[in-house]
């Protein structure tokens, strides 16, 4: 996992050589680039230009919310998923969320009827 | 009866997000989810355990710091630099030997993730969940934890209000240790309450 190239990735705040996640979504998120890019979903490279554009696209944003425009960009571009599948599956887990008691765990079968 | 708004569990645009990539991702075998947890685990060390673990080993060397972690967990823990932007109240439960703590919650912003990271698979799973409460001691069997008959057992069900942060019993035979050399005997698990401390013998 460490022959990662993490300097490579614009504007990635390390510690220590680790990147800082302020919320486990923001872990979550570095964890399926990374496992997208092991499984040759893209290469590492094309990752880093898809961070770069986000980055450079003028939107006031954390780092972490670029990395996940950046995700969700290079999803849709390599055809891995639709952009309309995400929107469908996005509202589903907010159904899924709203049918869930507080404290169950959410899951995704909740959203259907 | 139908929940009310307040009760039912919510996830921000963003969580939404992240999960809806997750599924649809996984489902079609371009991620594969142990992996992912793997790597997270394997980078998140600026907000994992070990942060408990400091909390855990300087209230078993500083009596002062632990009498303010029982009387205000949040600010005792905040003042070791252990914040969460959510601002959720942390309340410590300390292991004895009348009493042994076990914290259950299936969403990951249920869990103390300031103090310990992400949460392992296993502790969003289902099964744990509801066998946790139902059946706490043939959990803590499936860890490899056994109890005796007098201790009671003390479940947990954290909120999105409260979390808590399970204070393992002081391992035997460290006296003297640094509180960096107790906090390595401090595992994730014993935090959540389905483990015990290491013992001395392991680090030597």
């Amino acid at each position: 996992m460490t022959d990662l190239d993490l300097i490579a990735l614009p504007g990635i705040t390390l510690a220590d050589d680790e990147p800082v996640f302020t919320a486990p979504w923001e872990a979550q998120a570095f964890a399926m680039a990374v496992n997208l890019h092991q499984n040759g979903a893209f290469s590492w490279q094309e990752w880093a230009e898809a961070l770069s554009h986000e980055i450079h696209s003028g939107e006031e944003r954390d780092y972490y919310q670029h990395w996940l425009h950046a995700l969700e960009r290079i999803v849709t571009a390599k055809s891995l998923s639709s952009e309309a599948d995400l929107a469908q599956r996005k509202a589903d887990w907010h159904a899924a969320a709203a049918a869930t008691p507080h404290g169950d765990p959410i899951l995704l079968s909740a959203a259907k009827p | 009866m139908a929940p009310h708004s307040h009760d039912h569990s919510h996830l921000t645009e963003t969580e939404a997000r992240v999960r809806a990539l997750e599924s649809l991702l996984s489902e079609k075998g371009y991620i594969d989810s142990a992996a992912v947890d793997e790597i997270v685990q394997t980078y998140e060390t600026k907000i994992g355990p070990q942060n408990g673990a400091h909390v855990v080993a300087k209230s078993w060397v500083d009596a002062d710091f632990r009498k303010w972690l029982e009387e205000d967990s949040t600010a005792a823990i905040h003042s070791l630099g252990y914040t969460s932007r959510q601002g959720e109240h942390i309340d410590a439960v300390f292991n004895s030997d009348d009493t042994h703590h076990l914290v259950v919650c299936t969403l990951c912003s249920c869990y103390p993730w300031s103090v310990l990271g992400l949460p392992p698979t296993w502790y969003k799973s289902p099964p744990f969940r509801s066998r946790a409460v139902i059946d706490p001691r043939g959990v803590l069997n499936d860890f490899g934890i056994t109890l005796p008959e007098t201790t009671k057992v003390e479940v947990h069900d954290s909120t999105s209000e409260v979390r808590y942060l399970v204070i393992p019993q002081r391992p035997a035979g460290t006296e003297g240790w640094s509180e960096k050399q107790l906090a390595k005997l401090v595992t994730r698990n014993s935090m959540i309450g389905t483990g015990f401390a290491r013992t001395a013998e392991a680090l030597s």
